[in-house]
């Protein structure tokens, strides 16, 4: 089958360390692709070039198989690529509804010439997303700021697909997470996987790689070291590939 | 200059009772506003009238004018010194070039409005530099904005040297010093105009045309602040830049756009500084910057971005504007002023910090 | 940015040119100005220069810790004016009260110097126990501080105060005519004090006296555990305190040696003058100590900065200003040269953030 989302041999340096070094990967429709890797390893950074926010120094990447210019965030949105990001980027000044829209407001016309912000349909909308995911926020005029960490990744998800995303990419998202509220997620993933949504999740807990996980790249000190197919391979063995004490496999 | 906020404070130090905090938090500004002018109101002869509030107003304009400048420019988490020396360069330069109109021949009513417009457009250029260092070159806001603030500095003087810029026609004066409304005894009422009447007759004065051109101007950009894309892009810069850049806001364009509108209502405050005083010079708002910061922040909003409204900073600059008239009416000196700003201040800012306004 | 820097930059000396571009940078200005100015180049025009920077010094070597630990002290400017009238109302009333001269002076300013520590203090109790940012704690005593200023002198600088003030604060240590006397401390009593021009006077009282204060300032900056925690706060807060560092305690004491600096600025104006002089708003002298520090290769976020180089930055303001003046440039000038250089000196540090 086709990727819907691909890198070919992508590089990017910081002066002179080498972040990501001539990485590919691809990704299917309703195919979950787990990237996993040390600190430091290049995985937010492998994404943040999918995603616009660096651009590459070299390498190409595609969608349906054509090469196409990512080279800002907004790029990235416009091709269907949605991200929620390790550190989440979320701006907890502004509500749910501000959030989910950051960038992308909904505007109306009033007193027939003067756009400004229609707040109450973002709010009406945002409502609809969380419904849908089955999400509960006691009120969506409250800032980010007041709300628990289960509950801003919520929000963080569900901007991600309102939007219609073609592509998820999703950094650590159960990192920061109690037991419920990790297993939320990780049934998010499969909710969206069987919309037919391609998903990349970074991660360094085994246990939801395996969980959700169809396959897994693996990255060591910026190169892709190794991928597997979930069900052929074991836990044991994918952490000898992260450590580097297993032999690079099939490459 | 950031690395010293660790957040706020544990919230069992002051109140027990959250939801007390929460009802306080936001709301003791105006209660002070209020307490304060009732305070001057009785200890002060002559204070509670229809009068000192106008002058209060009116003498307000420049503070107004400048700390929604820079409550524009606080909200994304940066800072403007320059404004200061904007609104003097811009009464400097207002003043020549309607002068120079109209020794070129142009009607007064045509060489003011012409003289004001493009004093308005050269008012962005000082902004659009800030701007760009900051966004563009990466300069820390209170470098450029100081570097800024040398710049207009010099260009002034360079163009007064060294004194005042004079020689508006009367017509300026008759609009800065105007008012809506006259009101002469016997029923006399005139628009516009004082009326002709004997001499020592009172005549009463009602709406100063500039404050009223204030508030519209003040109500305009509380509307952009708060309904438009612009102002939600501008808090979620401030409030977290890089969410902002990876949600695709174009957040150096915004950036740009913010310290050149900051800027320029800088130089609209120096064009009404002509008008009102019929003079210019480099250091006309140099003092006011501290006024203007202050009520930013007594308003409410944080240092480090994100938060505060033109609602809130305008009760923070009516409180200084207050104090001032009510210490100068009581026969104060007036420098007792600056050590109650100074105090309210911190004040303002320890009670958001033990208080934070609770947004519904 | 960093992997175009190779080349160039990577040899020795164009380190170090990148490293002390402002020492450079002064270098070249006092070569311009040589020849522009007549006058300009002379032991007598540069030890006035310094003499009359000394304020601006010790300014700047108070901002200097603040920014090196992350903050800013907005106030240093009307906390000397503070101390400098205050000083000037003491000694008239000591004055008033038949003290001889001698013990007026050391009292006024022995007791305003201890006072100079109380409004840092307040800077810094404020900034670590309430959480207010440096900027806002330290505009709300710059407010403070002027207007208690104001209100001791009423808005006047407070004159009537010994002769012996300026005698000693424009005093320097050799007075020579050439192949005729040379005499230490003063000029001999029979010489003439309208022909006071023809002598050469060398070595102000204020140049040990500013040197001492940088050097030891320098040294607890560099090598004491003063200056090790400085940096540490400025360089990262959290690292700071999770390494057992009492951050709170420390960038109190910060806050107070600024204020403490301020006060000695305050007690040498005095000194210079003869009078007290309250600061006015245009004198913006914590504005230029700030523009010396970052001009020195300080970073406003902290962590970097050294007290010579900010020295350097002070010196390089000063003979712009003069050499601006000798050349017969318009003052007005000063300002601007001042705005660019600052932005220049912050465009360097981001071209090259790896230096230091
Ligand atoms: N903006 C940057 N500038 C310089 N170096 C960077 C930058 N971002 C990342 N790096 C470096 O690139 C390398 C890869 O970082 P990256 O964040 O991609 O790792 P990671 O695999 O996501 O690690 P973690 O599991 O800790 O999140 C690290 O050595 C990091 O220090
Ligand atoms: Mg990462």
């Amino acid at each position: 089958m086709e990727y819907v989302l691909e890198t070919r041999d992508i590089v990017k340096r910081f002066g002179g360390l080498t972040a990501v070094d001539r990485v590919s990967i691809g990704v299917e429709a309703g195919e979950v692709l787990a990237l996993l890797g040390d600190n430091g390893a290049g995985k937010s950074t492998l994404i943040k070039l999918i995603s616009g926010v660096y651009r590459p120094d070299e390498g190409e990447i595609l969608m349906g198989g054509k090469t196409v210019r990512i080279e800002s965030p907004i790029d990235a949105l416009a091709a269907g690529i949605e991200t929620i990001y390790q550190d989440l980027a979320l701006a907890e000044n502004l509500d749910v509804g501000a959030n989910i829209f950051l960038g992308r407001e909904r505007m109306k016309r009033s007193l027939g010439v003067l756009k400004v912000l229609d707040d109450p349909s973002m709010a009406l909308e945002a409502q609809k997303v969380l419904d849908r995911l089955d999400i509960h926020i006691p009120s969506l005029k409250s800032t980010i700021k007041t709300l628990s960490g289960g509950q801003r990744q919520a929000v963080a998800i569900s901007r991600s697909i309102y939007w219609d995303a073609k592509v998820l990419i999703m950094d650590e998202p159960t990192a920061a997470l109690g037991i419920a509220e990790q297993r939320k997620v990780l049934n998010l993933v499969r909710t969206l996987k069987d919309q037919g949504i391609a998903i990349i999740i970074i991660s360094h807990q085994m246990y939801d790689v395996f969980e959700v996980a169809d396959r897994l790249a693996v990255m060591r000190r910026g190169v892709k070291v190794g991928e597997r197919v979930v069900k052929d391979t074991s836990p044991d063995e994918v952490v000898g590939l992260i450590v580097g004490s297993e032999t690079v496999g099939k490459h | 200059m950031n690395t010293q906020d660790t957040g706020t404070l544990p919230r069992k130090a002051l109140l027990g009772s959250g939801a007390l905090r929460a009802f306080i938090g936001g709301r003791w500004v105006i209660a002070f506003l209020l307490l304060e002018t009732a305070y001057f109101c009785f200890r002060t002869e002559g204070f509670a009238n229809l009068n000192s509030a106008q002058i209060l107003l009116f003498y307000g304009v420049q503070v107004f004018l400048l700390a929604v400048a820079e409550l524009f420019v606080i909200v994304t988490g940066g800072i403007d010194l320059s404004v200061g020396y904007v609104l003097g360069f811009a009464s400097i330069v207002s003043i020549k070039l309607i002068v120079f109109l109209g020794n070129a021949g142009l009607p007064a009513p045509l060489a003011l409005l012409l003289g004001g417009a493009i004093t308005l457009v050269i008012g962005l250029v000082p902004g659009l530099i800030n701007g760009w260092l900051v966004a563009y070159l990466g300069v820390p806001p209170f470098i450029a904005t100081f570097s800024m603030l040398g710049v207009c500095h010099g260009v002034s003087e360079l163009l007064i040297n060294g004194i005042y810029a004079m020689g508006l026609p009367q017509l300026a004066a008759d609009i800065g010093n105007g008012h809506f409304f006259y009101l002469a005894p016997g029923g006399i009422v005139s628009f516009f105009t004082r009326p002709e009447v004997e001499r020592g007759v009172q005549v009463l004065e009602v709406i100063p045309i500039i404050v009223v051109v204030t508030a519209i101007v003040v109500g305009v950009f509380a509307f952009v602040l708060r309904r438009s894309r612009f102002g939600r892009h501008i808090y979620a810069i401030g409030g977290n830049s890089d969410a902002a850049v990876r949600a695709g806001i174009p957040v150096k364009r915004r950036l740009l756009g913010v310290y050149a509108l900051s800027s320029f209502l800088a130089s609209l405050a120096g064009v009404v500084y002509a008008f009102m005083y019929v003079s210019g010079k480099a250091d006309a708002g140099a003092s006011i910057l501290l006024d203007a910061i202050a009520a930013v922040m007594i308003g409410g909003a944080s240092m480090f971005g994100g938060t505060g409204t033109v609602g809130r900073t305008m009760v923070g600059a009516l409180i200084i504007a207050v104090l001032e008239l009510g210490l100068r009416m009581s026969g104060t000196p007036t420098f007792n002023k600056y050590i109650l700003v100074g105090a309210i201040l911190i004040f303002a800012v320890v009670m958001e910090r033990y208080m934070p306004e609770s947004r519904k | 940015m960093s992997d175009d820097s190779g080349g160039f930059l990577a040899t020795g000396l164009g380190r170090s040119l990148a490293n002390n571009w402002a020492a450079f940078f002064l270098l070249l200005m006092l070569v311009v100005f040589s020849m522009t100015g007549q006058n300009f180049l002379s032991i007598v025009n540069f030890q006035n220069v310094v003499h009359l920077q000394t304020v601006p010094l010790l300014l700047a070597a108070a901002e200097t810790f603040v920014i090196i630990s992350g903050g800013i002290d907005l106030s240093i400017g009307f906390v000397m004016g503070l101390v400098s009238v205050s000083a000037a109302r003491l000694m008239q009333a000591f004055l008033a009260s038949g003290l001889p001269v001698g013990w007026v002076i050391v009292l006024a300013s022995g007791i305003v110097l201890v006072g100079s520590l109380i409004p840092g203090l307040i800077n810094g109790i404020i900034i670590t126990r309430f959480k207010v940012p440096p900027f806002i704690a330290t505009m709300g005593m710059w407010g403070i501080a002027n207007g208690l200023a104001l209100k001791l002198c009423q808005g006047f600088p407070v004159a009537g105060l010994p002769d012996a003030l300026p005698e000693m604060g424009n005093g320097y240590f050799l007075y020579a005519l050439p192949g005729q006397f040379m005499s230490l401390f003063g000029k001999p009593s029979w010489f003439p004090d309208a022909r006071v021009r023809e002598l050469w006077r060398l070595i102000p009282f204020s140049l040990p006296f500013i040197l001492a204060i940088l050097a030891v300032l320098a040294f607890a900056l560099k090598r004491k555990r003063f200056g090790r925690h400085t940096y540490a706060i400025g360089g990262s807060m959290d690292a700071a305190v999770r390494s057992g560092i009492d951050v709170d305690r420390h960038v109190i004491k910060i806050y107070t040696l600024s204020s403490f600096l301020a006060g000695i600025a305050g007690v040498f104006n005095i000194f210079q003058t003869g009078i007290g002089n309250y600061t006015t708003f245009s004198a913006m002298y914590e504005l230029f100590a700030v523009a010396a520090v970052i001009i020195g290769g300080a970073s406003l976020s902290g962590g970097k900065g050294r007290v010579w180089s900010s020295a350097v930055g002070v010196l390089v303001l000063a003979f712009l200003e003069n050499g601006l003046a000798i050349s017969g440039v318009q003052p007005f000038y000063r300002y601007i040269a001042v705005g660019v250089l600052l932005v220049i000196a912050v465009v360097i540090d981001k071209l090259f953030p790896n230096l230091r």
